[in-house]
């Protein structure tokens, strides 16, 4: 039993704590999130020679390694600095899948532009009436002889203004919420049918929907076998969960920091309300939760790393997922509280902090809905 | 990063579990299952089946006849103890006052008092609360007044767990009453069956008189029975307290509970033509206790891991009391819940030892609400979970 970072993971960590400290500062993040892409293309490039754009990948495929321990401890440090570069969109979801069903072909044409930084892409899977249900897909996928047509609405695309391709979920058979049936079609941005509308998420994060109207693909765009996706699309749905998971326990420690700090010297009626029990305790209840949520992600990593057990996994990640969920709503809005009214306008970080935990509480199921779901599992 | 034990760890826990499987009394496993309290002989016999096995006290150091175990040892023995329902050592001579008479007792101390510790031939309980001394420990009153050889000791004592089946107590006694409240106390060993010593049960909420208040009239104590120096013993009592941060977090009894609970609420009525198993508001709240169960059980991992390569508790640590105590109740709830009109019946005498009635029934459900009222102790004693709060605010968050 061991549960310290190997050098190679430390040597990881620091290489991402560097570029935070150094380049990512609560102003310089604004400015990023209000150019045009939202996202700083010199930031992925860097990513990319960094070789952090090579973690999810396993060696076979010319990455790192793709342990789950090594995303999470990337993604702790991202949610501490409320990254917004499309890592989890690009290389997380859609590397994911590709190296998950792609061909060697697409893989070739994929996957090392990706890790070299030259391309993004965007993941198109929820729809207006799916909630979380992931084999709830009403867009269509009509085959006829090498010609595949699209025709469908696609909510929640993180990236999907930036992205040069997207994968689209769509159904070629089946009834709207059958597992089988479901494939996943690479569609490029620009082809006629598709249109975008970009929007900037409640965590700075650019996300769109994206509607599908008769477009025409080849059916070689097609990843994996006809109306089989639905294992795949779980599994790397399960690892983003996790990844997501650990980018919140990253931004609730610092919340709870900057809340701590900000209680020692915030002085009323003479004494700097960290003196006040009522607030202690409640920040001591904030740091339960933090070390509550970071155990069971941690628990959750080791559990993808090690073992065939899928029935595990699965419960592994929806374990994670419930519990992170409540950790955010108690420590995210504790924080607030406590900050008082500074906490509330949108110049202070840690109103921000709140924001992107708020929205990694909706992303891949909320906590009922993973609760539910380890119970059902 | 990983959770896997050795593979001389594997092996430990398979001795462990082969041996709790055929050591611990069928009897008792039969009592512990239907919710019936051990008597003291019954838990004396089987803490001598541990020490003939030389397992009676795990935390102690090899020098004083404990195993030499590592951490992880502890920690597996703990867990297969748990997960069946093995009462653990009691805990007032193995884990309270062992530990300090090895720290500050004299050679004349150790010998005299950790042997029968060890084989559980005397029973220790603790003298530390007092009627206006809960939270506030160090405002404790007891005084011990120095006359020649001995002190003359007066004051009461309250809350002795099993009081009346000890022989000896470890006392904080006020040695001085001139200087700042911590730095006149003292740690005092003292005979139970010392003239002037007298205890009054205390019946809570469960019925059972599990605790005692104790009064001490003119009760002579042989000067050699003080710990270390006077005046000093708060700073031994802190040692105490923070002796073991590990295996406090109750997630193997709590794995057991929870087994118990999915097992009687498969066969527990709706109402409605089902179980209660296919009742959703109750599953989720089932599966919300065991993701909490999971959490905490990788937070006291997290611990051990830091232990296993040299390192210290990490701040980690140092919630493992207050959610431990809040997930247990939270399951006490539960049976609560699932006995409905069950758990109305207050018939406490049928889970005490030799019970020859007609027991009200079903199976355990007029014990759920005894177990809840009974352990809403969980997060009182021990340093309430509100001093816990306090000890993690100024001493993790520096507040």
């Amino acid at each position: 039993m061991d549960f310290s970072y190997t050098d190679e993971q430390k040597m990881l960590q620091e290489s991402v704590q560097k570029f935070v400290q150094k380049s990512y500062d609560f102003n310089t993040r604004n400015k990023i999130i209000a150019s045009e892409s939202g996202y700083s293309k010199d930031n992925w490039q860097l990513f990319a020679e960094l070789g952090w754009l090579t973690v999810p990948f396993s060696e076979a495929d010319g990455g790192f390694g793709g342990s789950a321990v090594d995303l999470i401890l990337m993604m702790d440090e991202f949610g501490k600095a409320m990254l917004v570069e499309p890592f989890v969109p690009t290389a997380v979801l859609s590397g994911g899948l590709i190296a998950a069903l792609g061909s060697d072909e697409q893989k070739s044409e994929l996957i090392a532009p990706l890790m070299e930084g030259g391309v993004q892409l965007a993941f198109a899977y929820a729809e207006p009436g799916s909630r979380y249900n992931l084999a709830s897909v009403a867009t269509s996928a009509k085959v006829e002889g090498d010609t595949v047509t699209i025709t469908g609405c696609k909510i929640a695309v993180l990236n999907g203004s930036n992205a040069r391709k997207l994968l689209v979920v769509a159904r070629e058979s089946g009834d709207r919420n059958d597992r089988d049936g479901i494939s996943i079609f690479m569609v490029d941005a620009d082809v006629e049918g598709v249109s975008i509308q970009a929007y900037p998420n409640i965590d700075g994060k650019m996300s769109a929907r994206v509607t599908f109207d008769a477009v025409k693909v080849a059916v070689t765009a097609r990843l994996g076998a006809a109306g089989a996706a639905i294992g795949a699309l779980e599994t790397v749905i399960d690892r983003a969960t996790v990844a997501v998971s650990a980018e919140a326990v990253g931004a609730l420690e610092a919340l709870l920091q900057k809340t701590v700090e900000y209680s020692k010297i915030r002085k009323q009626f003479g004494t700097a309300i960290g003196t006040f029990q009522a607030l202690q305790h409640r920040m001591v209840d904030m740091f339960i939760e933090c070390q509550m949520a970071r155990s069971i992600v941690n628990r959750a990593a080791m559990k993808l790393d090690g073992g065939e057990d899928e029935l595990e996994k699965a419960r592994a990640v929806a374990a994670a997922k419930s519990r992170v969920g409540k950790a955010i709503r108690k420590v995210s809005q504790e924080a607030i509280q406590i900050h008082g009214g500074i906490g509330m306008t949108a110049e202070l970080d840690v109103g921000q902090l709140f924001k992107c935990v708020t929205a990694i509480a909706m992303m891949f199921g909320n906590s009922d809905h993973h609760t539910a779901r380890f119970g059902a599992l | 990063m990983n959770a896997d034990f050795t593979a001389e760890e594997l092996a430990f826990e398979t001795e462990v579990r082969e041996f709790l499987s055929a050591e611990f009394p069928a009897n008792y496993q039969a009592k512990v299952n239907a919710n019936i309290r051990l008597s003291k002989e019954e838990l004396v016999n089987w803490q001598k089946i541990l020490y003939r096995k030389g397992w009676a006290a795990p935390n102690w150091p090899q020098e004083y006849g404990g195993p030499g175990w590592s951490a992880t040892q502890k920690y597996i023995f703990a867990t297969e103890m748990g997960l069946i329902g093995a009462p653990e050592p009691v805990p007032f001579g193995m884990k309270m006052v062992a530990p300090v008479i090895m720290a500050y007792g004299s050679d004349e101390q150790k010998q005299r008092f950790l042997p029968d510790i060890l084989e559980s031939n005397v029973w220790w309980c603790q003298g530390y609360s007092e009627p206006n001394s809960g939270s506030d420990l160090a405002s404790l009153k007891m005084s011990a007044v120095r006359d020649g050889d001995e002190y003359v000791v007066n004051g009461s004592k309250t809350w002795n767990t099993y009081g009346q089946y000890a022989d000896w107590i470890f006392c904080l006694v006020r040695t001085d009453n001139t200087v700042k409240k911590q730095e006149g106390i003292s740690f005092l060993l003292i005979n139970m069956h010392s003239p002037g010593i007298s205890l009054k049960p205390i019946v809570l909420l469960d019925g059972h008189p599990e605790v005692n208040e104790i009064f001490f009239d003119e009760v002579r104590v042989p000067a050699n029975n003080l710990i270390g120096e006077e005046n000093m013993g708060w700073t031994y009592a802190k040692v105490l307290l923070t002796h073991e941060r590990t295996n406090i977090s109750g997630v193997p009894r709590g794995k057991r509970r929870l087994r118990a609970l999915k097992r009687i609420a498969s066969k527990t009525d709706d109402g409605f033509g089902g179980n209660m198993m296919e009742n959703s508001a109750f599953k989720n709240k089932l599966a919300e206790i065991e993701i909490e169960l999971l959490a905490l059980e990788y937070v006291e991992l997290r611990t051990l891991a830091a232990l296993t390569v040299g390192k210290a508790p990490g701040p980690e640590s140092s919630i493992l009391k207050i959610v431990g105590t809040e997930l247990a109740q939270q399951m006490d709830e539960l049976f609560v819940e699932l006995a409905g009109y069950h758990c109305l019946p207050f018939v406490p005498e049928q889970f005490e030892d030799g019970f020859q009635g007609d027991p009200i029934g079903p199976g355990t459900a007029a014990a759920s609400a005894l177990v809840y009222f009974n352990n809403r102790k969980l997060s009182i004693f021990g340093g309430s979970n509100e001093i816990q709060r306090n000890i993690i605010s100024k001493a993790v968050l520096g507040l």
